[in-house]
C-alpha cells in the first residue's frame, strides 16, 4: 500500500471517529422545557388531565439534563400509577410510554434549532470517513483480502471488537427499552423522515424506528460498497451484495416511507411471518383492513410469500434466495457483518445446540400465532392455561428484542454475523427444512481437489464445517446454509461451487474412496 | 487384532489410520514429533497471513481421536528396531508394533550454500518452521526467497502480506520450470511483479552473508551482486524425511524403498506418502508414468486409502487414477489434470487459449495423430474434476473436449464464461469448425 493510500485511509478513520464522537455527543446537547401544549399534543385525551396534574411542578422549568427531565417525568407518572394500583383502579393505569414523545417534543436550544448542521457534522462526517477508509482498497489488486483478520484486535475478538460489541449491545438495549434517551438522534433524522413520508412525528408516533431504519440502511449501503470493492473479482458476490443493498434501500426503507405517505400500512414488503412475528397480531390485521383493498392485497402478499414463495423459491434456488439476497437481517450480516464472519463457532457442539434452538423458536412462533388466532376467533385469552397475551409479550421481548436485536447484531464482533439467523430465526428454520429435504440447491465439492486447509469452514458465517464435506467429496446440503458463497470464494483450490440441479444429483453420502484412486476401484470389480 | 503403529500424523498417515478404523478393530497408534494432532500443512501460510489460526487448520476436533480409538503419541522416533518390532522414542517408552507404517513426509532441501545455517535462514515445511519464520520476520524490511516453485511463491505471498520486500531468486529462465510452459510461466512472472515481488530469473544463490551476531544480513548471487536482507527462505524442493532410518534395517535410497504394495524390504513394515520411493515408478491405467517419489497432498491420501485396504486383509496394489493437482499463485488459481508437460514430448501437440486480461488461460495437450487428449490445465478458470477425469480416462478427442468444455466449467454463477472464445480461437485454425454442444451446469 502506497503512502498516499495509507494517508487517505488514516484520514478516513479519523473523520469517522470524529463524526461518530459528534454523533454520541449530540445526545447531550438539548435542553428541555415541558409545556401544557406539548402534553396536549402527545398525551391521549383520557390521560391528559391526570398527567397535566402530575407533571405540573415540571411545567415551564428549563432542564439542561435529559436524565433529570426524564427522571422527573417518569417519577410523576409512576407515582400516579402507584396510586391507581393501590386503589385497585386497574383500568386507569397508564401503560403508554409517553416519556419518549414528551421528551422529544420538549427539546429546545441550539441543537434542535440547528439539526441539519449537526446531521452533517455527525452522520455525514462518519459516512464520509468510512468511505475514505474503504475506497482505497479498490487500488489494490483484486483477490481475497483476509490478511491480518486473526491478528487485528477489531476482527479477532480483541479489545476493539469487544468495544464495538459493547456499543452495539448497549445501543440495542437503549433503542428497545429506553428510547427516550435517544430523542436527539431521532431529531437529527426527522427532516429526512418528513421528506420521505411527510411524517412530522409529532404526537405519539414511534419514530425511534425511523432512526433505526436510517442507520441500518446507511450501514448496509456503506459496508455494501466495501463488499463490492473487496470482492470485485467475484461476480457472484457483487450481484448478491447489490441485491441486498437494493432490497434494504428501496424496499425496506424507501418504499415503506412511500407507503406511509400514501396512508397505507408502512409494511416492509420483503418481510414475512414468522420472522415478522407480529404479522397476525390484531393491531396489524386491523391496520391492513382499514387501508381498504390495497391494504388487503398487502396482507395477502405477506401470506403468499411464506405459503407459496418459500417452498417454490427454496425448491429452485435453496434458502439463499432469501437469506443472503433479500432479507434485511441477512443484508446487515453480509455487509456490516462481513469483517466478523470468521468468528462463528464451527464445533459439533454448536451444531447440536443450533438444531434445538432454531426449531424451538419456530415452534414458539407457531404456538404464539395459533394463540393469537384462537383469541381472535373465540375471544378467550387463555389457551391451555397460558395467556395468549403473555405468549406474545414473552416472544416479543425474548425473541424479537433480545435475541434478534441485542444478541443478533450486538454479538457480531463476538460470535460472528449470523447468531440470530443460525440459532433463532424461525423463518430460517422453515426455509432450512425445505432446503434440506426438497431443493435443487447444493454446494458441489470438486472431486478430490480439497487440500483440507480449512478456509471454507473458517469463513462460513453459519458455522458449517464445510471442509468436512469437501474432503470426502460430499456435497454440502445443510439446512443452515444461506448460500452467501464466501466458502467458494475463499477456497484456494476451486473445490466448492454453489449450484442448482436435479434434486437426485445431490451427493449426500461421502464417497468411500475419493476420485483419483484406481487401486480400490479395480479390486472391487 | 494387531497393533498398527504409524510414524507421522500427516495426511498420508492419518488417512491410513482413519480407513483402518473404518474397516477393522485393529489397535492404532500414531506417533508424531511435530504436533499433538493432525493439522493441514497446506494451511500454514494462512496462519502466518492471519487468515486462520492454528486451531482452524485441524480437520478434526480434538475429541475425534479418542472417540475413534486412535491413540496419539507426541514423541520423536530415534530408532526403529525391526528385529524386535519396536520403535524407540526420545523421552518416551518404546512402542511395540505388529505392523509399522512410515509416513514421515519431507524435509526442505539445502544444497550446501555457505551461511545456510545462519539465524534467519530456513525452509518452510513444519509447524516449527512456521514459528521460526514468525520470529525471524518480525519487523524486517527485505527477505530473499530462493527457488521458483510452489513453496517459494507461497512464502513470497506470506512475506508480501506483511509488506516485507521480497526478492525472489529463480535459477531457471522461467517460474516453476519445467512444469509450466513458457506462456504460463510468463503469466505468473508478470503477476508476481504486479505484487511487487522483485523477481530475478536465471539467478543463482552463491552465499548467505552473516552480520556480527550470526544472523543473515545479505545474500550474494551468481553475478556477485549483494542483496541486503534480514531473512532467507530456502524453497528449493523437499526430500523424504528418512534420516532417522539409517540405523535400521529398512532400505532407503532417497526415500524408503517400496514396491507397488507399499511394502519395504522388511516384512510388516510399509511406507507411504512423501517419504516413500517406489522401486518401480507407478503407471496409470492409460500408460502414463508417475514419479517414483510423489510429494503431493493428494497422492498421500491415495496411498493411505490403498494401504489401509491391505492392512485390513485385502492386499491391494497402488494403481493411481488420472493425475491431478492444483495450486494458487497469489491471486491466480491453477488446476491440472493428466499430463501437461514442458517441453512437449515427441508426438504431442498443444492447444493454448489466453484471455486478453492475462490472468485466465487454458491449455489442452493431445496426441498429434489421433488428437487424443492427454492433459488439461487452467489458470483462473475452475474445472470440474469428475468431468476432466472422465475425459482423460476415456481418451476423448480434442474436438470432443472443446465441444463439451462447458461441462467442465466449475466457476461460480455470473462469472464470465470463456468457452465461446476458446472454441472460436480453435475454429480460426481448424479445418473442421466446432460448435459448443453442452451447457455449463450439473450434467443431467
Amino acid at each position: 500500500m502506497s503512502n498516499t493510500t495509507l494517508l487517505i485511509r488514516r484520514a478516513g478513520l479519523g473523520l469517522f471517529l470524529l463524526g461518530f464522537t459528534m454523533f454520541v455527543v449530540t445526545l447531550t446537547l438539548s435542553q428541555f422545557r415541558l409545556t401544557t401544549s406539548i402534553l396536549e399534543q402527545t398525551v391521549k385525551k383520557e390521560h391528559l388531565a391526570v398527567v397535566q396534574q402530575a407533571t405540573a411542578p415540571m411545567v415551564g422549568k428549563l432542564y439542561s439534563s435529559q436524565f433529570s427531565f426524564i427522571s422527573d417525568f417518569k417519577t410523576a407518572i409512576n407515582q400516579l400509577n402507584n396510586g391507581y394500583k393501590e386503589r385497585q383502579q386497574w383500568d386507569k393505569v397508564i401503560y403508554n410510554n409517553y416519556a419518549f414523545s414528551v421528551t422529544k417534543a420538549a427539546s429546545n436550544g441550539f441543537f434542535p434549532d440547528n439539526r441539519n448542521l449537526f446531521f452533517w457534522l455527525s452522520i455525514g462526517l462518519a459516512l464520509l470517513g468510512a468511505l475514505l477508509y474503504i475506497i482505497p482498497a479498490s487500488f489494490q489488486l483484486p483477490g481475497i483480502k483476509n490478511n491480518r483478520l486473526f491478528q487485528h484486535p477489531a476482527t479477532s475478538r480483541g479489545w476493539i471488537g469487544i468495544i464495538v460489541g459493547g456499543f452495539l449491545i448497549g445501543f440495542y438495549i437503549v433503542l428497545y427499552f429506553y428510547p427516550e434517551y435517544l430523542t436527539n438522534w431521532v431529531l437529527l433524522v426527522d427532516p429526512l423522515n418528513e421528506t420521505l413520508s411527510g411524517n412530522r412525528n409529532v404526537g405519539a408516533s414511534a419514530s425511534q424506528w425511523f432512526l433505526y431504519g436510517t442507520l441500518y440502511t446507511a450501514c448496509i449501503v456503506v459496508m455494501g460498497i466495501r463488499m463490492l470493492i473487496n470482492y470485485r473479482h467475484s461476480p457472484y458476490q457483487q450481484v448478491r451484495t447489490a441485491s441486498v443493498m437494493f432490497f434494504q434501500t428501496a424496499i425496506a426503507f424507501l418504499l415503506t416511507e412511500l407507503l406511509v405517505r400514501l396512508n397505507l400500512p408502512g409494511q416492509d414488503l420483503k418481510n414475512m411471518w414468522p420472522l415478522d412475528y407480529s404479522y397476525f397480531f390484531d393491531y396489524r390485521i386491523d391496520e391492513h383492513l382499514r387501508a381498504g383493498t390495497l391494504g388487503i392485497w398487502m396482507l395477502v402478499w405477506g401470506i403468499a410469500l411464506f405459503v407459496i414463495g418459500v417452498p417454490v423459491l427454496v425448491y429452485f434456488f435453496g434458502k439463499r434466495w432469501y437469506c443472503s439476497w433479500v432479507c434485511g437481517c441477512g443484508g446487515l450480516a453480509e455487509t456490516l457483518g462481513d469483517p466478523y464472519r470468521q468468528l462463528s463457532d464451527k464445533s459439533l457442539k454448536a451444531w447440536k445446540f443450533e438444531r434445538y434452538s432454531v426449531h424451538g423458536v419456530l415452534a414458539f412462533a407457531i404456538v404464539m400465532t395459533l394463540g393469537v388466532g384462537y383469541t381472535a376467533i373465540t375471544g378467550s385469552t387463555s389457551l391451555l392455561g397460558v395467556s395468549t397475551y403473555d405468549l406474545c409479550s414473552w416472544y416479543g421481548f425474548g425473541v424479537g428484542s433480545i435475541f434478534a436485536g441485542v444478541v443478533g447484531t450486538g454479538f457480531y464482533p463476538l460470535m460472528g454475523s449470523r447468531v440470530w439467523c443460525r440459532f433463532g430465526c424461525p423463518l430460517a428454520a422453515y426455509l432450512g427444512i425445505v432446503q434440506r429435504f426438497k431443493s435443487r440447491f447444493r454446494i458441489t465439492t470438486n472431486g478430490g481437489q480439497c487440500i483440507s486447509c480449512g478456509n471454507c469452514s473458517t469463513y462460513c458465517e453459519m458455522g458449517i464445517d464445510v471442509r468436512w464435506y469437501a474432503q470426502r467429496g460430499q456435497d454440502i446440503v445443510r439446512s443452515s446454509c444461506v448460500g452467501c458463497g464466501i466458502c467458494s470464494a475463499v477456497c484456494p483450490r476451486g473445490v466448492l461451487n454453489l449450484e442448482n440441479g436435479p434434486v437426485a444429483t445431490r451427493q449426500t453420502e461421502p464417497f468411500p474412496i475419493i476420485l483419483g484412486n484406481n487401486s480400490v476401484r479395480v479390486r472391487s470389480e | 487384532m494387531k497393533h498398527i503403529v504409524i510414524i507421522g500424523n500427516g495426511f498420508a498417515g492419518i488417512t491410513t489410520a482413519r480407513h483402518i478404523r473404518q474397516q477393522s478393530d485393529h489397535r492404532i497408534t500414531v506417533i508424531s514429533a511435530e504436533s499433538a494432532h493432525f493439522f493441514s500443512r497446506t494451511a500454514l501460510m494462512y496462519i502466518y497471513m492471519g487468515h486462520m489460526t492454528y486451531q482452524h487448520t485441524k480437520p478434526y476436533e480434538d475429541w475425534f481421536w479418542k472417540k475413534n480409538r486412535i491413540d496419539l503419541v507426541q514423541a520423536y522416533v530415534e530408532h526403529v528396531d525391526t528385529g524386535n518390532k519396536a520403535v524407540w522414542l526420545r523421552d518416551y517408552a518404546p512402542i511395540m508394533y505388529d505392523t509399522l507404517v512410515i509416513a514421515t513426509g519431507s524435509k526442505p532441501n539445502k544444497f550446501g550454500w555457505p551461511g545456510q545455517d545462519l539465524a534467519g535462514v530456513q525452509g518452510l515445511y513444519s509447524l516449527q518452521d512456521l514459528a521460526l519464520m514468525e520470529q525471524h520476520t518480525a519487523n524486517i524490511k527485505r527477505a530473499v526467497v530462493v527457488g521458483g516453485g510452489l513453496i517459494g511463491i507461497e512464502m513470497a505471498e506470506m512475506l508480501r502480506s506483511r509488506h516485507i520486500d521480497v526478492t525472489f531468486l529463480v535459477r531457471e529462465s522461467m517460474f516453476w520450470y519445467p512444469i509450466l510452459p513458457a506462456e504460463e510461466g510468463q503469466m505468473i512472472g508478470r503477476h508476481l511483479r504486479e505484487h511487487h515481488v522483485d523477481l530475478r530469473m536465471k539467478t543463482e544463490l552463491r552465499e548467505i552473508l552473516p552480520d556480527e551476531a550470526g544472523r543473515v544480513r545479505a545474500v550474494r548471487i551468481g553475478t556477485g551482486e549483494e542483496i541486503d536482507c534480514q531473512f532467507v527462505g530456502l524453497t528449493v524442493g523437499v526430500s523424504p524425511n528418512v534420516d532417522f532410518l539409517q540405523s535400521s534395517e529398512i532400505a532407503t535410497n532417497r526415500g524408503v524403498l517400496v514396491n507397488s504394495y507399499f511394502e519395504t524390504n522388511v516384512p510388516d513394515v510399509y511406507a507411504i506418502g512423501d517419504c516413500a520411493q517406489f522401486s518401480q515408478a507407478p503407471t496409470e491405467a492409460g500408460g502414463a508414468e508417475r514419479k517414483p517419489i510423489e510429494q503431493i497432498w493428494y497422492t498421500g491420501r491415495i496411498h493411505g486409502e490403498t494401504l489401509a485396504k491391505t492392512l485390513c486383509g485385502e492386499r491391494t496394489a497402488y494403481e493411481p487414477g488420472v493425475f491431478f493437482n492444483s495450486a494458487k499463485f497469489f491471486d491466480i488459481e491453477y488446476q491440472t489434470y493428466g499430463q501437461v508437460v514442458s517441453p512437449l514430448p515427441e508426438g504431442v501437440a498443444t492447444f493454448f487459449w489466453k484471455h486478453p486480461d492475462g490472468v485466465h488461460c487454458l491449455r489442452i495437450n493431445y496426441v498429434a495423430d489421433d488428437e487424443q487428449v492427454v492433459g488439461i490445465h487452467a489458470f483462473g478458470i475452475r474445472l470440474r474434476h469428475a468431468v476432466c477425469d472422465e475425459w482423460l480416462r476415456n481418451s476423448r478427442s480434442l474436438a470432443y473436449v472443446l465441444e463439451h468444455l462447458p461441462l467442465a466449467n466449475f466457476d461460480p454463477e455470473f462469472f464470465r464464461q470463456h468457452e465461446a472464445a476458446i472454441i472460436s480461437q480453435y475454429n480460426q485454425q481448424a479445418t473442421v469448425p466446432l460448435r459448443l454442444k453442452a451447457k455449463k451446469g450439473l450434467f443431467q
